[in-house]
């Protein structure tokens, strides 16, 4: 049991006014088999969750959050639409010498709905602003959703397409991509001489001549992305334009009101975008109908990028300068459509943390 | 109050130190019979030496339970966290270098980085539906270093011991492990991936800095060994 009675009473607190909020409370286990986890997360997880194994189960995790199980069981048996909320621990490893909680009680709230997109989003949003109360935090939100667009809007080849989508969650990675792709750094050391050598060849021939061919992944593979590079090598850059665009997209920092009117510049310039940037200004309208001062929001650009890779759409946060965020949110529509199996239905929903907002209060 | 030195209990390793020790006026044997795990010290006073596993040498360095030892900078940074705060390197000893390195089917033409290791592991999971697995007992430093290359869509499987021979089993498409020749590698048709190996390790002498060992006797040692 973690937390302080005062930590808990704030816990309380919360479940409670997210059940007034018209949530139904649930609850997950603790312990979750990790291949979800690992399938979802990728073996990063294995750093940041706690790993215990049981010789029935196999592996398994401590709950690292609760967004997967309930997703999972509202794609296996849930009414539509329907909202939940749930309290419990979460355990996550921190870096060696952080001073960070390792077991902390998290309250959250999840909405899956067909209905509006964008009162939804609205709706959590203003419910965790109401959650969060007078505390001195900054809230900030972003839209991961443009950034997707931007991508899936790129005049390239689908390859490309795809490397960029696949690490948009990864800054460093897809900056160095983005630059490759646009012709303004290198390819990576060897790849010209590679494909030097192919000049002409066979390529199954070249796999053959190369070794025995062993493991799971079979020569077919090989030479499949062998004639992929070489494609590749003469892919036109991604245009200038476009790359600013992306650019301007990644690096807008602003106040939400003023951060639409840019983004619908941004479409003008790249129409791709245009209904992303419509679908924000929407959102934002949504907000302003529930009350909330929007010229008083953080827009950014590159928010929610770097944490969990699941949002895909409206992203926000509520933290304290420089610190962890109190409460955080967003919209995963794609997890649903991971985890449902084929099914898939709009879902976004945020955790609060307890005890950092009664830190902030003491 | 004695110095505990914790040595590796067999092999080169154990037969290396012994030799960089004595060649600095340091005499370290075993005692008894082959098969018992005592050990002598001459040349110095107060060091007791204690054989033990190398793997084990680094948790009882951070633990503080002995002063000193001798084991592979691979194996501090894979098992300590933090290692630098609990451990001090005192000397590189010259002896069993080897590098931490990841491997790949020679066959696989397209693949000559860290860069072709990414895309390919995205093909991989698309065409076979899991992700991409490498084989290795180097969790943290394998993980640590592909992050850093910004690597996805792979997993590491634990493998103890004839790591090289998973991909060939089918337990594994790659494989992270400590080479020193290679000729494993090239004798299980694997090729190394390009670039900086993930570590550069080698036999090394640490002090720990949780132990609270005598700082004379200590002086006297690190004197004797011209540290």
């Amino acid at each position: 049991m973690s937390g302080t009675p005062a930590i808990r009473a704030e816990a309380e607190r919360l479940f409670a006014l997210f059940q007034s909020a018209g949530a139904v409370s649930v609850e997950a286990a603790i312990l979750q088999p990790s291949e979800v986890l690992l399938d979802l997360y990728g073996e990063e997880i294995r750093a940041r969750a706690y790993v215990t194994s049981d010789p029935e189960l196999g592996e398994q995790m401590l709950r690292p959050d609760f967004t997967v199980p309930i997703v999972q069981a509202h794609m296996q048996d849930g009414a539509e639409p329907a909202r939940y909320t749930y309290m419990g621990e979460v355990f996550r490893k921190q870096e060696a010498g952080s001073e960070r909680a390792s077991e902390f009680l998290q309250v959250g709230y999840e909405v899956f709905d067909r209905a509006n997109p964008a009162t939804a989003d609205a709706e959590v949003f203003a419910l965790f602003a109401q959650a969060v109360g007078d505390a001195p935090l900054r809230a900030s939100i972003g839209d991961i959703g443009v950034l997707i667009a931007a991508v899936q809007g790129l005049e390239t080849s689908a390859r490309r397409r795809a490397a960029l989508m696949r690490h948009i969650w990864r800054p460093a990675r897809f900056r160095a991509l983005l630059d490759r792709f646009a012709g303004r750094a290198e390819m990576p050391e060897g790849r010209a001489e590679l494909i030097g050598a192919l000049d002409g060849l066979d390529l199954a021939q070249i796999v053959q001549g190369a070794g025995p061919e062993i493991g799971l992944r079979r020569a077919g593979e090989v030479t499949a992305r062998l004639a992929a590079l070489r494609e590749d090598m003469d892919a036109a850059p991604i245009p200038a334009g476009q790359i600013s665009a992306v650019n301007a997209i990644l690096n807008l920092t602003d106040s939400a009101d003023k951060a639409a009117g840019q983004l619908a510049e941004i479409a003008n310039q790249f129409p791709a975008i245009k209904p992303a940037a419509q679908g924000f200004a929407k959102r934002l309208n949504a907000l302003k109908e529930r009350g909330v001062d929007v010229a008083a929001l953080t827009y950014e650009g590159s928010y929610g990028r770097t944490s969990m890779e699941y949002y895909d759409g409206f992203v926000f946060g509520f933290a304290r300068e420089g610190a962890a965020p109190v409460a955080s949110g967003g919209r995963y529509d794609a997890l649903t459509r991971v985890l449902g199996q084929g099914r898939a239905i709009p879902a976004v929903g945020g955790v609060i943390r307890p005890e950092l907002l009664v830190e902030g209060a003491s | 109050m004695t110095l505990k030195l914790g040595v590796p209990s067999k092999g080169r390793l154990m037969e290396d130190t012994f030799a960089w020790f004595g060649a600095r006026g340091v005499t370290l044997q075993r005692t008894g019979s082959d098969r018992e795990y005592a050990g002598a010290v001459s040349g110095v006073e107060g060091v007791e030496l204690i054989l033990m596993s190398a793997g084990e040498i680094p948790r009882e360095l951070a633990s503080g339970r002995i002063d000193l030892g001798v084991t592979g900078t691979d194996l501090v940074r894979e098992k300590i966290a933090l290692w630098d705060e609990k451990i001090e390197t005192l000397s590189e000893l010259g002896f069993g270098h080897a590098d931490l390195i990841l491997a790949v089917p020679r066959f696989w033409a397209d693949v000559s980085g860290l860069d072709d290791l990414d895309a390919v592991a995205a093909a991989f999971r698309a065409e076979h539906g899991f992700r991409l697995r490498i084989a290795t007992k180097y969790h943290r430093l394998v993980r640590d270093h592909l992050r850093e290359a910004g690597v996805a869509d792979y997993q590491l499987v634990d493998s103890q011991g004839a790591t090289e021979g998973t991909v060939k089993n089918e337990t594994a498409e790659a494989i992270a492990d400590i080479t020193s020749s290679g000729a494993t590698l090239e004798a299980n048709h694997l090729k190394v991936l390009g670039g900086p190996p993930i570590l550069r390790s080698q036999a090394t002498l640490f002090a720990s800095k949780t132990s609270g060992a005598d700082a004379g006797l200590m002086a006297m040692l690190t004197a004797k060994l011209g540290l």
